[in-house]
């Protein structure tokens, strides 16, 4: 997966530019959406191969994940804690940081904020409370990223072990801090105390859908624009790109690997948050619907571009929602939306293969 | 040996010839139309300088890479070598720089290895030969020892042995002493000196001139993929070790007739009293495990002065440029700026003053290349003003600029947009000159500008220097290129081990001293 730099315009030195610059978007839509078809295809060979009529499955997928009104604000809904995730991720990858402790930073931030967020209403105004809330889930998160970071840092440790394993830790501290210190004393079941329905986040308009899809999606095209258009976002492309280069540069490598990490983590701890105060209100012990890394595949599909990561995030809402439905409906298990995610990115891989090796006999 | 040899000039007792050999990699030509030929009984000493060429004709030797024009004859017969399998099923064996044993394993385990897998290992064939072998040879192995137990000179004994069990007739060694003690130096040329009286034959890699003297039947010169010159066996033998080391020396470091490099050096007026630029004194850095240390290096650049330090590669060139820059953490020794030290300073804040790098690894550090080349113009300057306001990136101004850039340093590139690695390594040196020089530089600091440039991209790099100089910019240029300090410097100063080992005014017979000094004896 190469991190291209699509938003860097130059004028053109030559006249044909603009054509070819249509050309090469019309190619990279085929590229990203004719794997995706093949993919489709692919999948439906193996539900017939289990004895599953996958026009059923598509169509009772895109039913209830998409065209039915309540499926579509589920769909909607479920796309605010994915986006938040996702523009942590893009930040991660754009600076070549494989932060995979995506799972771990998500349920530290959402037990932080099912913990402080009803003891804080009691005690401020509703927004100030929640305000308070997102910011305790995000930093709670980042410190949790510090381990990895420092040693990423200073001592060139990979991030990706690392991080995995601090993922197993963090969803073990989570279940631990639900079970033994934030436990609601009220109930017999073992979760937090529940935000009240009104203290959460608002719903929009006369919708079940959650405002934390707003708040999401400033999220990610933030994130967006300070990678592509700002010198910060610059240095940390330069430093993913090419860290040599980052040090003959002057830039100070270990400080922004250490921002990489927080900023990743801390969006990853907001995500934790805006899925507890907006919609869930506690957190259940075991409760892990890891989303961490169910987004890794869509963050790569859309090639770490914001706006196209919203398309997939959604694509990747509509199959989980609607897998959800098709699941009960026809006894093919929840998680085959997962494979069919990676039955996506396989044939896309290859698909970019192809096509490399394409352009080269070309060449030659 | 039976087959016609058809080509003239083509020794009927030659095992490998090679014929106008030539090899490009993006940016660079590697080997330049290399001839070369290779008996048995004799040891072929390929000497040269880090980047000459000699690990590219090695591995087109070896069958790890192809050549692109030219070709390779063996046995007379015109042939392909197109693996290291294909290589070893010739007779060609080839011990590499680096170790390339199993350390877990025993010697006859490493010796085994890559036999048909279908097969039990025939350890008492092997015991039996090695045997045979060893004994001529007059060398012990432990064939039950652990590789990881033995000593590295012990290693590469079980290397030589490994390709004579293979029953190679040629035997090549790539700079194999660079690692031995004194006294395993010795014991491999004695080792060599018996292989050879068997009727092998030998090519030796080394950058030591002592060694090639010592060693060697047959002396090639390798300079910047070129073949220079070659000392014949016949003459070998008739000259002494000194007589042969001064003739080295001048295919080394000597000017070449209708060289096109070669310029008249320009007499330019330094104001002698002008306070100097740059002055660094008793500057040290530590030593790490693969690259030396510098110790207390001092000197001074005047404006307008072009200062060369010269030396064979990896003794200390790049350490010292780094240091300066800012790059690497100097122990000891200060480094001042029209007076101000800057020792303390951070890359930035040097660069802020004025110090330039232009690095000799174009697209390891120089650039990153899947990024286009109007910010490659600026990637020392990331967030600044005019380019960067409050943080945001200013695309019109950034254009504007770097379309300037392109025209004032000839970059040839298709557009602005052009992921920088697509480039010629001529073009990307253009827009590390153009990014270095633009405004406000004062003391630039050249590391082998030169290095893998085609022709006339060379001779542009060195009138740009030339011309900064006139612009009363202090200028250290670092080469490996005799030639071009020659024509560029006022001064030359030679590194050796990561110190200066003397300072000559490039005048008359500024080449000898510095040729002297080069391999270790005083001007």
């Amino acid at each position: 997966m190469s991190i291209d730099t699509p938003t860097v315009n130059a004028t053109a030195l030559d006249p044909t530019s603009a054509a070819a610059a249509r050309r090469d978007i019309l190619h990279k839509l085929l590229m990203t959406l004719g794997p995706i078809l093949a993919a489709l295809v692919i999948a439906g060979c193996i539900l017939l191969a289990v004895g599953v009529d996958p026009l059923a499955y598509y169509g009772y997928v895109l039913e209830k994940g998409l065209f039915s009104p309540l499926g579509i604000q589920q769909t909607l809904t479920r796309m605010a804690p994915l986006l938040f995730l996702a523009a942590g991720l893009i930040v991660a990858f754009r600076a070549g940081t494989w932060n995979l402790g995506g799972d771990g930073q998500f349920l530290l931030g959402a037990v932080t904020a099912a913990a402080s967020a009803p003891v804080f209403v009691q005690l401020m105004p509703a927004w100030l409370a929640l305000i308070g809330s997102f910011l305790i889930a995000a930093v709670v998160a980042m410190i949790w990223s510090l381990v990895p970071a420092l040693l990423r840092a200073y001592q060139g440790v990979n991030e990706i072990i690392t991080t995995l394993m601090m993922t197993f830790l963090g969803t073990s501290l989570a279940n631990v801090l639900v079970k033994l210190v934030f436990r609601d004393p009220g109930t017999t079941v073992p979760q937090t105390r529940t935000l009240p329905v009104e203290d959460r986040l608002p719903r929009l308009f006369d919708t079940t859908i959650t405002s934390g899809l707003l708040l999401g999606l400033a999220a990610i095209i933030i994130v967006h624009l300070v990678m592509t258009r700002t010198a910060f976002g610059l240095k940390l492309r330069i430093v993913g790109a090419n860290p040599r280069a980052a040090i003959h540069a002057g830039l100070g490598v270990p400080g922004l690997t250490i921002a990489v990490f927080a900023i990743s983590a801390g969006l990853a701890g907001l995500a934790g948050a805006v899925d507890i105060i907006g919609v869930q209100g506690n957190v259940r012990a075991d409760w892990n619907p890891a989303y961490g890394l169910a987004v890794i595949p869509a963050v790569f599909l859309a090639r770490m571009n914001g706006f196209a990561a919203i398309g997939f995030v959604f694509l990747l809402s509509v199959l989980s929602i609607g897998g959800e439905s098709a699941a009960r409906r026809l006894g093919v298990p929840n998680h085959f939306t997962l494979v069919l995610v990676s039955i996506v990115l396989i044939v896309l891989a290859l698909a970019e293969y192809v096509d490399h090796r394409y352009n080269q006999s070309r060449k030659a | 040996m039976g087959s016609l040899s058809s080509l003239p000039g083509a020794d009927k007792r030659d095992i490998v010839v090679l014929e106008g050999v030539t090899k490009r990699f993006p940016g660079i030509v590697a080997n330049d139309s290399i001839d070369l030929s290779i008996r048995p009984g004799e040891v072929h000493v390929l000497l040269g300088e880090n980047g000459a060429g000699k690990s590219t004709l090695i591995g087109m030797l070896s069958g790890l890479l192809q050549p692109d024009e030219g070709r390779i004859l063996v046995d007379g017969k015109l042939t392909q070598i197109t693996s290291p399998r294909h290589a070893l099923a010739l007779g060609i064996g080839t011990v590499f720089q680096h170790m390339m044993l199993v350390p877990a394993l025993t010697v006859a385990e490493n010796l085994l290895l890559g036999g048909p897998w279908w097969q039990r290992p025939r350890t008492e064939e092997l015991e039996a030969r090695v045997a045979e072998i060893t004994r001529s040879l007059g060398i012990t192995v432990k064939l039950h020892a652990k590789v990881s137990e033995l000593s590295l000179g012990e290693q590469q004994q079980v290397e030589i042995l490994r390709a004579m069990v293979r029953n190679s007739r040629l035997l090549i060694l790539d700079e194999s002493t660079s690692m031995l003690t004194p006294k395993g130096i010795d014991e491999l040329g004695t080792l060599m000196r018996r292989l050879v009286e068997q009727g092998l034959a030998i090519v030796f890699i080394t950058h030591k001139l002592k060694e090639a003297a010592a060693f060697g039947d047959r002396i090639s010169v390798l300079k910047l993929g070129r073949k220079v010159g070659e000392i014949p066996s016949e003459r070998f033998r008739a000259l002494g070790e000194q007589e042969i080391i001064s003739e080295i020396v001048e295919l080394m470091f000597g000017k070449q007739k209708d060289d096109p490099e070669a310029v008249e050096c320009p007499i330019r007026t330094i104001c002698v009293e002008a306070a100097p630029l740059l002055q660094v004194a008793d500057l040290a850095v530590a030593p790490t495990d693969n690259t030396p240390g510098l110790s207390s290096i001092s000197f001074d650049i005047r404006p307008g002065e072009i200062l060369g330090i010269a030396g064979i590669d990896g003794n200390g060139q790049k350490q010292l440029a780094e240091a300066l820059a800012g790059q690497r953490v100097a122990t000891g020794g200060s480094v001042r700026l029209e007076g101000t030290a800057i020792e303390m300073l951070s890359v930035g804040e040097r660069r802020q003053r004025g110090l330039r790098y232009l690095t000799d690894d174009r697209l390891g550090e120089g650039t990153v290349g899947t990024f286009p080349v109007s910010i490659n113009f600026f990637l020392k300057q990331v967030g600044a003003a005019p380019f960067w306001r409050n943080g945001f990136e200013q695309r019109a101004e950034i254009d504007k600029r770097a379309a300037q850039l392109v025209r004032e340093y000839d970059v040839r590139t298709p557009s602005l947009k052009t992921p920088v690695g697509r480039l010629s390594g001529g073009n990307i040196q253009k827009v590390l000159l153009a990014r270095e020089l633009a405004e406000g530089a004062k003391v630039v600091i050249f590391n082998k500008p030169t290095y893998g440039l085609d022709l006339a991209n060379t001779l542009a790099s060195r009138q740009r220097i030339r011309d900064t100089a006139a612009r009363g910019l202090a200028i250290l240029l670092i080469s490996t290129d005799l030639e071009e300090l020659l024509s560029m410097c006022d001064r030359i100063a030679v590194i050796a081990n990561g110190a200066l080992v003397g300072t000559v005014e490039n005048v008359d017979d500024a080449r000898t001293k510095v040729g002297r000094l080069m391999i270790g004896l005083a001007a």
